[in-house]
């Protein structure tokens, strides 16, 4: 199966019943199993005149309590970026799945790239929470984009998942978990009666319990700054409260949303930091050093957003080195330097002409470390 | 016994935003007499709208109600009505808004027929960002962005509404109160995708800028121009230069409406599998 295909299995196993998408290469053949699938279930496909639309439609839907997934690559990204920023101020659960593609504008429809993590977090305007999920095989897509729906509802905000090209369009052998298998997590609905009812009640919690439209309970939803009844407000003690919630939500559970995966990091004098298909890469170069007796590792990133920069401190103090591979020109690698208080130097693999970053490009910037 | 308002205004909303002589709050009344005379039920009832004066509206009224982004009022009621076909969507907004910067999402609504009522409270200008031109603005008007007047060409929305695929499209004016509940309610009940065009009024950002003196000048242009679609038949082509007509402007009952399109489509796939 083909990781976008996976990714469309990975939203059904995870309740989803709403697709709303525009037809955008290198991600289309989400919304094409989409269409065939849904209806046989009672859910709903469909196809809105823009990349805007998709996202509006999404959030709307996701209003009345269905769990909603879209899928896009770059451009369609910055188009959605609108209603990605409404999604995060209103609250509304919905997953965005991002085909990462070469850009930026058109750029190259077809190429790989990993040039669109910046985007996931600071794509749309103001402070916000953001949280990005970058599966690097086929099982994983499938996986994380399951993993993203319980996010998302756990913490009603919209979550990103962002496969590179080569991972959406890799074809791998896939096990589908059994129902129950892997836990499914749905939004907390409200206990209490509907004219207690307020969309933002701090008073269960950072995560406020979400009613959803034609279930009885009646608010009001805007993308203005809001109070706890969900209504407009410019009072600065309330706007600078609820701006804070709003990313205190991700920010203080960073350790349930934070995933990765350490691969002979123990004892490396070099850890690669990589993800997408540029960690296979890397795993790679990394059995090929160890062979020539360099102790080299490998830091694998599966959630991008919120970056484990507490771990990557930790690991810097103790290595000469961190390598970071990428189809971009240094994305990861800055966020990295950012973290680890200039402990090592980053030494940077940067493509962005379409072509992957092969495993003899890594072992040589191993061998360039003293 | 006056008509109750109240029990369909959220407590402790008003007043509204909107300024004195503005056309919004009497199209906000005519819709409430229209929902109410539908007995329609609050908690079943989304009111959507965009960014801008007319928009603010949902936040009064005791409903489900979503006040989004700028032109996406459309795109998000699709959303809700897909996902939850038994609910009535009405959607509200301004001229600019819906169609200018939302244009696109308006034509493809009407395209899908898709059962939602959409109220556009046509005032031929950007009120709330103080008096830019829109795509309704008439040729030659002044705007705070058309100083020397407006070169722009402007859209006929019922026509628009008509030619983009909606099947019900009607046109009053704020003038004309008491047309505005009776448009509004056969909007709700036709299935399928309901234009209500309001010609309104902006005092604050359009009048003055157009010599109007006063609000009631405004209103009584509104009366003058206004002619109800049957009175139109019988005038000549001379007689209607200048003129708007108003009432209910189209209807077709034979296009299918959207979500029982789906609603087949789920069938289909269902005895596919």
């Amino acid at each position: 199966m083909q990781g976008n295909e996976a990714a469309a299995f990975g939203a059904l196993y995870a309740g989803c019943t709403f697709f709303a998408g525009y037809p955008i290469t290198p991600s289309t053949e989400v919304a094409e199993v989409m269409s065939v699938e849904l209806p046989k279930i009672g859910g709903k496909f469909i196809q809105m005149e823009d990349e805007i639309g998709a996202m509006a439609a999404l959030i709307g839907a996701s209003l009345t309590g269905v769990k909603a997934l879209t899928s896009t690559s770059g451009p369609g990204l910055s188009l959605k970026q609108e209603n990605i920023g409404y999604a995060c101020i209103t609250e509304v659960p919905c997953v965005v799945f991002n085909v990462m593609r070469g850009g930026p504008s058109t750029g190259m429809p077809t190429g790989p790239s990993q040039s669109d993590v910046m985007c996931a977090k600071w794509g749309t305007h103001g402070d916000h929470p953001a949280i990005c999920l970058v599966p690097a095989s086929v099982q994983e897509t499938y996986e994380e984009v399951i993993r993203a729906f319980n996010l998302s509802e756990k913490y009603r905000t919209p979550v990103m998942v962002m496969p590179d090209e080569i991972v959406a369009h890799m074809r791998e052998r896939i096990v589908f978990p059994e129902p129950g298998e892997i836990e499914v997590i749905n939004r907390t609905a409200p206990t209490v009666a509907p004219a207690q009812y307020k969309p933002y009640d701090t008073s269960f919690g950072d995560v406020p319990p979400l009613a959803a439209f034609g279930s009885g309970y009646k608010f009001h939803v805007t993308g203005l700054n809001k109070m706890q009844d969900g209504f407009p407000t410019t009072k600065a003690e309330i706007v600078q409260a609820e701006e804070e919630r709003q990313v205190r939500k991700v920010e203080a559970n960073k350790a349930d949303i934070m995933k990765w995966e350490e691969y002979m990091v123990d004892d490396a004098d070099i850890v690669v930091v990589a993800f997408g298909s540029t960690s296979r890469s890397a795993r790679y170069a990394v059995n090929v050093a160890r062979e020539q007796g360099i102790k080299a590792g490998m830091f694998r990133l599966i959630t991008f957003w919120p970056f484990p920069e507490e771990r990557l401190l930790e690991i810097s103090k103790k290595v000469k080195a961190f390598i970071s591979p990428e189809m971009n020109l240094g994305m990861c690698a800055g966020v990295l330097k950012g973290c680890i208080e200039g402990n090592a130097p980053v030494l940077g693999i940067f493509r962005v002409d379409g072509e992957p970053v092969n495993p003899e490009q890594i072992v040589d910037k191993m061998k360039e470390v003293k | 016994m006056s008509f109750d308002y109240d029990k369909w205004i959220r407590p402790g909303k008003l007043p509204h935003i909107w300024c004195p002589g503005c056309g919004h709050g009497i199209v906000m009344k005519g819709l409430i007499r229209a929902i109410d005379a539908l007995q329609l039920k609050k908690e079943n009832t989304a009111i959507v709208s965009g960014i801008g004066c007319a928009s603010r509206l949902p936040g009064y009224m005791d409903c489900c109600t979503l006040h989004t982004a700028h032109g996406r009022a459309a795109a998000f009621a699709t959303g809700v009505k897909m996902a939850k076909p038994e609910m009535d969507v009405i959607l509200v907004g301004g001229d600019g808004d819906g169609t200018a910067i939302g244009g696109n999402h308006f034509i493809h609504a009407c395209r899908r027929n898709i059962d939602m009522t959409y109220i556009i409270m046509n005032n031929y200008i950007y009120g709330m960002t103080g008096g830019q031109f829109s795509p309704a603005t008439p040729t030659g008007h002044k705007a705070s962005t058309t100083p020397y007047g407006n070169p722009d060409p402007c859209f006929d929305i019922a026509k628009l509404a008509i030619g983009a695929g909606a099947t019900f499209v009607a046109r009053g004016t704020a003038y004309h109160a008491a047309q505005i509940d009776k448009l509004i309610v056969e909007a709700i009940k036709h299935k399928g995708f309901s234009v209500v065009e309001i010609l309104d009024d902006c005092p604050t950002t359009y009048g003055r800028r157009n010599k109007y003196k006063s609000v009631i000048e405004m209103m009584n242009r509104l009366k003058e121009v206004a002619v109800p679609v049957k009175a139109a038949e019988k005038m000549t082509a001379e007689q209607l230069q200048g003129k708007v007509l108003t009432g209910v402007l189209y209807k077709e009952e034979t296009k299918p409406e959207y979500t029982a399109e789906y609603a087949k489509v789920i069938e289909r796939a269902k005895a596919a599998k």
